[in-house]
């Protein structure tokens, strides 16, 4: 019951890291409106590979919109002109006949290409490895409910662990910044109890690390606008605040060096 | 399974962290501490921005009696700011000490903005295709060059106003401002460049306004919407206050000239 479409496509290839890229123009015939962008790049992929060509590489895993590993700038939108959608999930049927659509990978300093659509996003993992974790004795797992948390702190822990670290929030923002993903990261612990006796230390190690590979933050808001989890500026407020009084606290705590 | 092709190697930073200096100079080293420096002297900036659009608008109080002689108002309240706290320190020692802080301010808002400039001009990388802004607005897309308007601007209008230099205003005379102002925004090139200096002063007070809560992470969910409509309405109050004076001038509407005229003709 399905429309097609024929669809332009100017892709971005890249042979590897060091290689110059370029786009090229493919047609992508008779595509069903119901497939996902992803699926409408399976098929010209098979074509690529009936024609005895490289198919296009390009960054994919789960296709349901949790994993964060797809993502591709899509007609100058990260991820595509759906608010609040991962590139998985936007489907073909948002396009009409006839469009050309231009697909760009990730572009950041710290996000080199891989090959053609596929960059390395290890940065994001440096940032984790910093402090995005808690530090809890082993054994059985805690009762349900031995910690009290309050709704609304749960709430809005649970709203900044909706990221899935795809990165649309740097290859969006003008500057690179890295400011939403560390923030939704930092107040996804730091607001729980849990995350209370490194919070500080937390919040310096991966601030100061984010610094080493992104921009800085001039507050355009288009992170958000991209984000498929909508994760909101206001964490990055959050943050700034922890920051700041993570210097003061921490240097207590190092007994005034 | 086919093996990888391509080697993945550790993420590189892009900048190395250098040795941290002292509480709180360390504050400065990072973007974070820098966006915080450049919120609290934005503030102060701002503040000083809204009070002497305030003080200009003595300007439309024409001439009051004082001590028995007819006097400018506006001229008036120049020596009540030279005046400041008098028989405590000497004369302008106060307005100096307001004056050095201001010159601080600024320094460190410049130097902090550019300093994060080159950081995010390292960071970022240019799209091929074109990129679809969605939030980024004028305001926050034109902060540099607002930003160096202004900057020069603030070099003129010192020159024009407060140095009296003799090729930028030759009727200018100490303490004078009713007719200073009047002599100088008279000529059509200098209203022109106070009129654009100031639309670019309220954008970037625009923008700076809302952002500045978010650097310094004073955000409640709950005063979000007020905190645009803070910023318009106060980027919106000094506008219309900074442009009405070239207008008034050019228009007309306040002329230089003896204040004892002015009180006589009622």
């Amino acid at each position: 019951m399905s429309n097609t479409l024929n669809l332009t496509l100017q892709i971005w290839r890249q042979e590897g890291p060091n290689a110059a890229g370029r786009f090229e123009t493919y047609e992508a015939r008779d595509i069903p409106d119901d497939a996902s962008f992803l699926e409408m790049l399976d098929v010209v992929n098979e074509n690529l590979i009936e024609d005895g060509k490289v198919p296009i590489e390009f960054p994919h895993d789960c296709r349901e919109g949790i994993c964060g590993t797809c993502g591709v700038m899509i007609n100058g939108r990260a991820h595509g002109q759906e608010k609040g959608t991962a590139t998985c999930q936007l489907h073909m049927r948002k396009f009409s006949d006839g469009d050309t659509i231009a697909i760009e990978p990730w572009r950041a300093a710290a996000f080199p290409v891989v090959k053609d659509l596929v960059v390395d996003r290890s940065p994001l993992d440096a940032v984790i490895e910093a402090g995005g974790f808690i530090t809890a004795p082993t054994g059985t797992a805690a009762d349900a409910n031995e910690t009290p948390i309050p709704k609304e702190a749960a709430d809005s822990a649970m709203d900044a662990a909706a990221c899935i670290g795809c990165g649309a929030c740097i290859a969006a923002c003008p500057n690179s910044a890295g400011q939403l993903f560390t923030s939704a990261k930092l107040w996804h612990l730091n607001s729980l109890p849990q995350g209370q006796p490194e919070r500080f230390k937390r919040t310096e190690a991966m601030v100061e690390t984010m610094e080493q590979f992104f921009g800085s933050c001039t507050n355009h808001g288009e992170c958000s606008e991209a984000c498929p989890k909508e994760i909101s500026l206001d964490f990055i407020a959050y943050m700034n605040r922890d920051y700041i009084k993570s210097k003061r606290v921490n240097r207590k705590l190092a007994g005034q060096r | 399974m086919a093996a990888p092709t391509v080697q993945r190697s550790a993420a590189n930073p892009i900048r190395k962290k250098g040795k941290d200096l002292p509480f709180p100079l360390n504050l400065y080293q990072t973007a974070v501490g820098k966006k915080w420096v450049m919120a609290i002297t934005g503030l102060m900036l701002l503040g000083f921005v809204l009070t002497h659009m305030l003080g200009n608008l003595k300007l439309y109080l024409g001439a009051v009696e004082h001590n028995g002689e007819a006097i400018w108002d506006i001229d008036l309240y120049g020596e009540f700011l030279r005046e400041l706290l008098v028989p405590l320190f000497p004369r302008t020692y106060f307005l100096w000490l307001m004056r050095f802080g201001l010159i601080g301010a600024f320094g460190l808002h410049i130097h902090s903005a550019y300093s994060l400039t080159r950081m995010n001009q390292a960071a970022g990388s240019r799209y091929q295709s074109k990129q679809d802004w969605l939030a980024a607005n004028f305001a926050s897309r034109t902060m540099r060059v607002t930003g160096i308007i202004v900057a020069l601007y603030l070099v003129f209008h010192l020159a024009d106003l407060t140095w009296g230099w003799s090729f930028v205003s030759p009727e200018w005379e100490r303490g004078e401002i009713y007719n200073n102002l009047g002599h100088s925004l008279a000529r059509w090139w200098v209203g022109l460049i106070y009129i654009v200096a100031n639309i670019a002063l309220s954008v970037h007070i625009f923008h700076g306004t809302w952002s500045m809560f978010q650097s310094l992470g004073l955000n409640n969910p709950r005063w979000n919407n007020l905190r645009r409509l803070a910023a318009g309405g106060l980027a919106g109050a000094i506008l219309i206050g900074n442009l009405s004076f070239p207008i008034a001038i050019m228009s007309g509407m306040i002329e230089p000239g003896d204040p004892e005229a002015s009180i006589s003709e009622g």
